[in-house]
């Protein structure tokens, strides 16, 4: 599944798109930024409520396919403009972290 | 290839620019995908230490085609305990940069997992020196510490 078509989906908020033919290979759930990037693989939606600078720093350096901010979770100007010249896709939903592991992964048919 | 970088202190939206540009680097020098994301990523870990814990300090990257070493020096306030520091969860961060998403108690265990030789050399008071290099073929790891 491509990041445009999980879009679709799910309804998700389209913050900043990048590679939208991105293949999604899994999901990942944290808001620690070194516990994602120590365990987090490349190619999975990363869902976070952290929304700063450098939640696209670590986006960036773990090779995720794009970043979901959960139950509306608010983004700094700073990193929209980072995620935008980076070319680093940021989504964003009303659903909670749960939720949207759990749907994501029943269209990735891993659940 | 030799690069240097200045880590500013106590400036989360700085942390950062020295990995992600080595990575550019990196890529368009056609190093293998995993090397870059290895080595970048301990770069980045090894930045956010220096903003969060030692006002900031210097970044310098050597890049050899067949290794790739960064040697990161602060002066900040040492690791007192450098095996509580390495184990996984252990933090001293304090809560408002925990808010930040930092503080999971990772960087130096990301360090370490993704690299391929760790040179830790760390004195209280004076500061602490990271040398961190990946090998474009690993064969082997190992890790140095020098506590003194």
């Amino acid at each position: 599944m491509t990041v445009s078509e999980l879009v679709a989906e799910l309804g998700l908020e389209v913050i900043v798109m990048g590679d939208k033919d991105r293949e999604i290979t899994g999901g990942y759930s944290c808001d620690l930024l070194s516990w994602v990037i120590g365990r987090a693989n490349p190619g999975d939606a990363w869902i976070t409520v952290i929304g700063n600078i450098n939640t696209i720093a670590v986006s960036i350096l773990a090779d995720t396919s794009c970043i979901i901010l959960a139950e509306n979770s608010a983004i700094d100007p700073q990193a929209t403009k980072r995620a935008e010249t980076e070319g680093v896709t940021v989504l964003r939903s009303s659903k909670n972290a749960f939720q949207l592991s759990f749907e994501i992964g029943r269209l990735l048919k891993v659940v | 290839m030799k690069l240097h970088y200045e880590v500013p202190g106590d400036d989360f939206t700085r942390a950062g620019e020295a990995s992600g540009d080595v990575k550019r680097k990196l890529k368009s020098l056609g190093f293998p995908p995993d090397v870059i994301r290895r080595i970048t990523i301990a770069i980045y870990e090894g930045e956010i230490n220096m903003v969060i814990h030692a006002g900031g300090g210097v970044a310098d990257i050597e890049i050899l085609p067949d290794r790739i070493t960064a040697v990161l020096a602060d002066q900040g306030p040492g690791i007192p305990d450098i095996e509580k520091a390495m184990q996984e969860g252990w933090s001293t961060a304090p809560d408002n940069i925990r808010s930040l998403g930092f503080g999971a108690g990772m960087g130096l265990p990301n360090i370490k997992k993704y690299s391929d030789i760790l040179n830790i050399d760390t004195e209280v008071g004076r500061g602490t020196t990271l040398t961190i290099t990946v090998l474009v073929n690993p064969e082997h790891r190992e890790m140095h510490n020098h506590n003194h």
